[in-house]
């Protein structure tokens, strides 16, 4: 992975048909580090990705990151569901971005992705043929190729069960790490698990509450006692 | 076997009908003289079969290579679908039966003015269900291949188009079904062979079982055609969730 910039988020603000759905946001995600962003539904988180990911555009203000390059062709994203396409192979759904862009497939590259998410086996099968755990690999293994400084994922593993959702979550914190994350979740076991530190976002117009640290190195074993007890504080700010 | 069956049944409801009911002979053949009629007439019904054939087959093909054209280039520049869309379902909306005549005064009494009328059958529907599957691609592959850097062409090629064909198989089904009426009507309003042209003959002459032969044929042509059509779509779109068993 190449120099991972960090991200900053500028006194965002997103209207949506007069409603105010949140303002002055400011956000800085560390170079190489994983942010999760917690927040209850329709709070604008996943507005919020959007934006960084320049699918939606702010009302106000900007998302730069450190080194002033532009953002676009730097940013990869993935979404709550695998989005893989039903009728490519696993291989070539891993290799979409560069198909998609006209660029010449790295098969070798493609492979040793899948190897990694422990998929090589299942290279020429078709999407249908994989279980939900599969797919999601697969899914990580595309976001892996595009080769990207900066990884967006709305709830990527919120579909599997948790014992998938367990294993997926090590495989991703690891493939991830240098990568500058932003991570959407509804789950604070994950976010206390594989982040380095999480944002709660609460409240209309939605506002961003103090980071919280969670001490260690991700991915942290589920029973640990710093993971359980930022989940217990967690799940008190989310409740109120 | 059900299609067997359900030929039976009809059959015997046919035959039930012509032997108790006081229904004459030249308004309601009996299935008996019908099949006289089908082996006596099979060198006028096969050659007459092979036009009415070649004409659903060359205007199903250029049906739909027109109206997939029109569907693509309506996804492509988003602008054209508002313009064209209306003429479109004005065009569905002009009784075909009224355009027949115009057909054959334009293009004459030979094939062409047929397969045109086929085109004119089936263009709405392939191009409608083309164009319908081309603008309701799941939005998170648009999202994706957005965040992907990809071309509005590339996204079309490979994004849009492949999601869309499901969609474009609904549509080429029913033109399939539909192909045949247009070349009979084409056929009915003025041609020198076409099962359509047996068939305008046979009534005027009151030979009701050749006519009947002929329609007997026809079906047995719609449904063939169909069967395959539908077995190849399925065969190209593999993908597809498809909880069918076979047609036939």
């Amino acid at each position: 992975m190449s120099f991972c910039p960090s991200l900053h988020i500028q006194n965002l603000a997103l209207h949506y048909g007069g409603q105010i759905i949140f303002e002055n946001l400011n956000l800085v995600i560390p170079s190489g580090q994983l942010v999760a962003l917690l927040g209850p539904s329709g709070v604008g988180k996943t507005s919020l990705l959007r934006i960084i990911a320049g699918l939606e555009a702010p009302f106000a203000g900007q998302v730069t990151a450190s080194d002033n390059a532009p953002l676009s062709g730097r940013i990869a994203y993935m979404a709550q569901q695998d989005l893989l396409l039903p009728w490519a192979r696993v291989i070539d759904n891993v290799m979409l971005g560069a198909k998609l862009r006209g660029m010449k497939p790295e098969p070798d590259r493609a492979m040793n992705l899948l190897e990694r998410v422990g998929l090589a086996e299942r290279a020429k099968s078709l999407p249908v043929e994989l279980s939900g755990g599969m797919r999601q690999r697969v899914a990580i293994a595309r976001t892996l190729y595009e080769a990207r400084p900066i990884v967006l994922m709305d709830e990527p593993f919120s579909a599997l069960d948790a014992i998938t959702r367990t294993k997926i979550q090590d495989l991703a914190a690891e493939l991830l790490s240098g990568c500058t994350t932003l991570l959407i979740t509804h789950d604070p076991m994950e976010a206390c698990r594989i982040s380095h530190h999480l944002v709660v976002l609460t409240g209309a117009p939605a506002g961003l509450e103090a980071p919280v640290e969670v001490p260690g190195i991700p991915p942290r074993a589920p029973d640990n006692l710093l993971v359980l007890q930022t989940q217990a504080e967690l799940l008190r700010m989310l409740a109120q | 076997m059900r299609g067997i069956v359900t030929f039976a049944v009809f059959l015997a409801v046919w035959w039930a009908v012509t032997q108790f009911c006081p229904v004459p002979p030249y308004m309601l053949p009996t299935p008996q003289s019908v099949a006289v009629a089908l082996i006596a007439q099979r060198n006028l019904l096969f050659d007459n079969t092979l036009v009415t054939l070649a004409e659903i087959l060359l205007g199903l093909f250029f049906g739909t290579l027109l109206g997939a054209l029109a569907a693509l280039a309506m996804a492509a520049l988003p602008p054209l679908q508002r313009w064209l869309m209306p003429v479109l379902v004005l065009s569905q909306a002009i009784p075909v039966f009224a355009l027949a005549p115009l057909l054959v005064l334009w293009f004459g009494f030979g094939m062409t003015s047929k397969i045109i009328m086929t085109i004119l059958v089936i263009f709405f529907p392939v191009t409608a269900s083309l164009a319908d599957g081309l603008n309701l691609t799941e939005p998170g592959w648009l999202d994706m291949a957005a965040a992907m850097n990809a071309s509005r062409f590339s996204t079309l090629c490979y994004v849009r188009l492949p999601a869309a064909l499901p969609a474009f198989a609904s549509g080429l089904r029913v033109a399939t079904a539909l192909a045949p009426i247009g070349a009979i009507i084409g056929e009915w309003v003025g041609a020198s062979s076409g099962l359509g042209y047996v068939m305008i003959n046979a009534n005027a002459r009151i030979q009701t079982d050749v006519m009947f032969a002929a329609l007997f044929v026809l079906c047995v042509l719609a449904v063939l055609l169909f069967t395959i059509v539908d077995r190849i779509l399925r065969k190209l779109i593999y993908w597809a969730p498809d909880n069918r068993r076979g047609f036939s």
